[in-house]
């Protein structure tokens, strides 16, 4: 036994262990490096937005145009306001969690509880919002129709203004109904059938003389190209393929599919963040009630909670920037 | 426990007399540059519309006024300010370089497929 080590001759030394050179507790220091890697990983699909976006440069989205809509407010135009509200919303819940951390410094069991429940409510608030949004996003509101070359054309009158394939179009006789598992094959169905149809769409437009064709291109003015009478006609008729209502993963109404594909893939991986914070916040809202933190002495969980909490904020205020303002 | 808290922000022009006044100061800047950031997304001045290093101006100063509000974001409400210098660095360097490295490979790339539509190589517009 003489032989094992029991000294090795470091102790006191920086090197023997024991230090703390970051001054931060184990749970803090993984909590930090999470949200380094998590930071990476929404940088990376932001990145790939930032190609995306980079290689349609002349021919993306307008986001003033798509996000308009407000609760409670139907029919009118209000770009942004709704977004603003929900990224306030989100830095006040991530104000009233900061409160909790620091009432938790002074061991203020009610004040901590009061704090995490507001944080709570506001997360509830933004995610809920953030349904609506994508509701409005999926449902549309003018319709399109999309080429051969999978661009969409857009309809507008001889003022610029859009108008809906409600407005001009008229549906005709249906025989055709969509198959679904219960009226064909039982193994075999298919997505919802367009309310119109192409040629529907076409018959429309030659019986409103005032309507053009705006395709998705970008002229000079930063403004989307507005075409002639005659080109709007023909391009519709040699080039209209499908009638697009909304959004999915597939086409939607907008633009590029790409512009929904990541809409729905950044913000839903974001509103899932938020949505895992909440049931986080919600579980340590419980400890805090029930005594954990006040009998252990040290609220730190609370602080490390809120370090997750604070990066879905700052998540936010890059998605905001990316997809609303840019 | 005693938690020391710096409570000074823009090096040290405002400063705090406690933590909870200096949240509500750095809520009350946050909520002044969103609302810069809105308005400008909702009138976009057409003198901002100038090319700025491949952007519009108005752009950069989106992305700008976006990491200020990162920036106190991490140092006020995520405590970035009271720790270590190393835990600083070694949070925010390692991601800014990665995220650099990324941002212009993919970027560039981006430009590139972009300019080899645009010369007509491959149609696009039908």
């Amino acid at each position: 036994m003489d032989t094992s080590v029991v000294n090795t001759g470091t102790e006191g030394k920086a090197w023997g262990g024991g230090q703390r050179p970051l001054k931060a507790s184990y749970g803090k220091l993984m909590m930090w490096f999470f949200i380094v890697s998590d930071a990476l990983t929404f940088s990376g699909f932001l990145a790939a937005y930032g190609f995306s976006r980079f290689k349609f440069i002349d021919a993306w989205p307008i986001a003033d145009e798509v996000f308009t809509h407000v609760p409670f407010l139907h029919g009118q135009e209000l770009p942004m306001i709704y977004v603003a509200f929900m990224t306030f919303i989100l830095i006040m819940s991530s104000v009233t969690m900061v409160l909790a951390v620091d009432a938790g410094h002074k061991l203020n069991k009610s004040k901590v509880t009061l704090y995490l429940f507001l944080t709570i409510i506001g997360g509830l608030i933004f995610v809920g919002s953030q349904a609506w949004e994508w509701a409005t996003f999926i449902k549309g509101d003018f319709g399109a129709v999309q080429t051969k070359g999978g661009n969409i054309l857009q309809f507008v009158d001889s003022d610029g203004k859009r108008v809906a394939l409600g407005d001009f179009v008229v549906a005709g006789e249906r025989e055709r109904v969509a198959q679904e598992r219960k009226n064909g094959i039982w193994y075999m169905e298919e997505a919802a059938l367009p309310t119109y149809t192409v040629e529907e769409v076409v018959s429309g437009f030659e019986a409103n003389s005032e309507l053009l064709v705006r395709t998705q291109f970008i002229d000079e003015h930063g403004e989307k190209t507005i075409l002639s009478r005659e080109e709007s006609l023909k391009r519709l008729k040699t080039n209209g393929r499908e009638v697009i209502e909304g959004a999915n993963l597939r086409a939607n109404e907008y633009g590029s599919p790409l512009f929904a594909d990541f809409f729905f893939f950044i913000t839903g991986f974001h509103g899932f963040h938020v949505f895992s914070g909440v049931v986080i916040n919600i579980i340590i809202f419980f400890n805090v009630i029930l005594g954990t933190y006040e009998r252990r002495k040290n609220y730190e969980m609370v602080e490390k909670v809120g370090l997750y909490w604070h990066f879905v904020d700052l998540v936010w205020v890059f998605v905001f920037t990316f997809f609303y303002l840019v | 426990m005693a938690h020391d808290h710096k409570l000074e922000i823009f090096r040290g022009l405002i400063k705090f007399k406690s933590n909870t006044e200096k949240i509500w100061g750095v809520l009350i800047f946050l909520t002044i540059v969103t609302g810069i950031e809105v308005v400008l997304g909702i009138y976009k001045p057409e003198s901002l519309y100038v090319n700025f290093l491949g952007m519009k101006a108005l752009n950069w100063i989106f992305i700008i006024l976006t990491i200020v509000k990162a920036y106190y974001i991490t140092w006020d409400f995520m405590h970035m300010r009271d720790e270590t210098p190393a835990l600083k660095r070694m949070v925010v360097w390692t991601a800014i370089f990665l995220i650099c490295y990324l941002l212009f490979i993919l970027l560039q790339e981006g430009g590139y497929v972009f300019d080899v539509y645009k010369d007509g190589y491959i149609k696009r517009d039908f």
